[in-house]
């Protein structure tokens, strides 16, 4: 057995097969954002959320803070309960607002937090308890619609 | 008697037919069975990687580059309508990764290496280099077409990954550079739509797939080819013509697998 130009030439074909994977993964995917290191766990219940998916954003004042991990219907309070990974670097007052916002008219949904007055900051495994649903736009031309029609009375 | 005649041509071909279909099956489990070989004397499988995957190498980042570019020109014509030219990025990873990746690399692969399998192939039966091997006791299976199929497998999916980075590269040197798409939102948006596992595992899923039955259509034929100039072309022909369709076919079945609206 000898090392001969095939070889080379083999792997490097190999190499540059798997970095164009690893570019893939963490240039164009969201592998390097995918686990934030280290995170806590936050819950949110909303009586709806939209079009708000797991690994949608959590952003605070435009910052990515963490992601959506969970969408579930919790069946006793008949509302949707998100369940959302927070970057420890980020504490957060007991009086924060979670809002479900929209990124322009039509983009992605995500969870926007508003930052209260408390001292006291939200631990792993609490929840918030001001929470504001998603705009569904069929309401809101629904309520312009029927305020048209009250005005014209 | 025409019409007999006619009648006795359709069924010969569907018999026919119906006989490679089942020859091909066992001709796959058998390369599957005799594979040892190829790993025990890796050095033939590396050489045949040379051959199928490294010189692929150039028409793959060339046409990856080119198909990018055009992605961008045509992507941000259309999103530029709607004022979301941010999300070019987007547009751009995501059909490349999904889809224009795995499929045209293979598509491509088919065409420059799966021929030249089929041609070699082919020829070595012509020229009685695989009944020579037979009568020294050296199993064909395992010596010339098992080491074949294992290099095409591993080096498709490799070859789709460089495809799909060379086609974001180009997409970045038309929105980025030359159209001049915020980079920041370029990326961002972009890395925030595409996910790792939905994404860019399920294009290697395809890509492995696409390069099984890319390497098995060509090695049959090859394998299967009549011992004459006439055949072996017609092989090499039938080669391109079924791996393209196989391919574009099993696209559909994974697509509909993969990506069920959710």
């Amino acid at each position: 057995m000898e090392r001969t130009t095939l070889d080379l030439w083999v792997g490097m074909f190999v190499v540059a097969g798997f970095g164009a994977l690893m570019v893939l993964a963490f240039k164009v995917g969201n592998l390097s954002t995918y686990n934030v290191s280290q995170s806590y766990q936050l819950q949110a219940y909303f009586d709806n959320i939209g079009g708000l998916k797991a690994q949608a954003s959590v952003k605070s004042a435009g910052v990515l803070v963490g992601r959506v991990t969970d969408v579930k219907l919790d069946t006793t309070l008949y509302k949707a309960r998100v369940t959302m990974n927070i970057d420890k670097r980020y504490q957060f007052p007991k009086d924060t607002f979670a809002n479900i916002l929209t990124s322009g008219l039509l983009g992605e949904q995500y969870i926007g937090l508003m930052p209260g007055g408390d001292e006291v900051m939200l631990k792993d495994g609490e929840e918030f308890k001001k929470t504001q649903s998603a705009v569904v736009l069929e309401d809101l031309i629904g309520k312009f619609l029927y305020g048209k029609a009250e005005d014209s009375k | 008697m025409p019409i007999a005649r006619g009648l006795r041509g359709i069924g010969a071909r569907v018999v026919n037919g119906v006989w490679r279909i089942g020859f091909g099956a066992r001709f796959f489990m058998m390369t599957l069975f005799y594979s040892g070989m190829s790993f025990r004397r890796f050095r033939l499988t590396v050489r045949e990687l040379f051959f199928t995957g490294v010189m692929s190498l150039i028409i793959i980042l060339v046409a990856g580059l080119f198909v990018g570019i055009v992605l961008g020109m045509q992507g941000y014509e259309t999103l530029k309508r709607y004022g979301s030219e941010s999300a070019l990025g987007t547009l751009v990873a995501l059909s490349l990764v999904r889809e224009l990746g795995p499929v045209l690399a293979a598509l491509l692969f088919a065409s420059r290496a799966g021929s030249a399998m089929t041609a070699e192939i082919g020829l070595m039966k012509a020229t009685e280099q695989i009944s020579a091997m037979e009568m020294m006791a050296v199993n064909p299976i395992a010596r010339v077409v098992a080491p074949r199929f294992w290099a095409g497998v591993i080096s498709m999916p490799l070859l789709a990954a460089m495809f799909s980075a060379m086609g974001v590269f180009g997409g970045y040197m038309v929105g980025v550079v030359m159209i001049g798409v915020d980079e920041g939102s370029f990326w961002s948006q972009m890395q925030s739509a595409v996910d790792f596992q939905h994404d860019i595992l399920n294009g290697v899923i395809k890509s492995l797939v696409f390069g099984v039955a890319v390497t098995v259509i060509s090695l049959f034929e090859g394998y299967d080819a009549p011992p004459t100039a006439e055949g072996v072309s017609g092989a090499t022909t039938r080669t391109v013509v079924q791996s393209s369709l196989a391919i574009l076919l099993l696209d559909v079945i994974l697509t509909a697998f993969m990506f069920r609206g959710d």
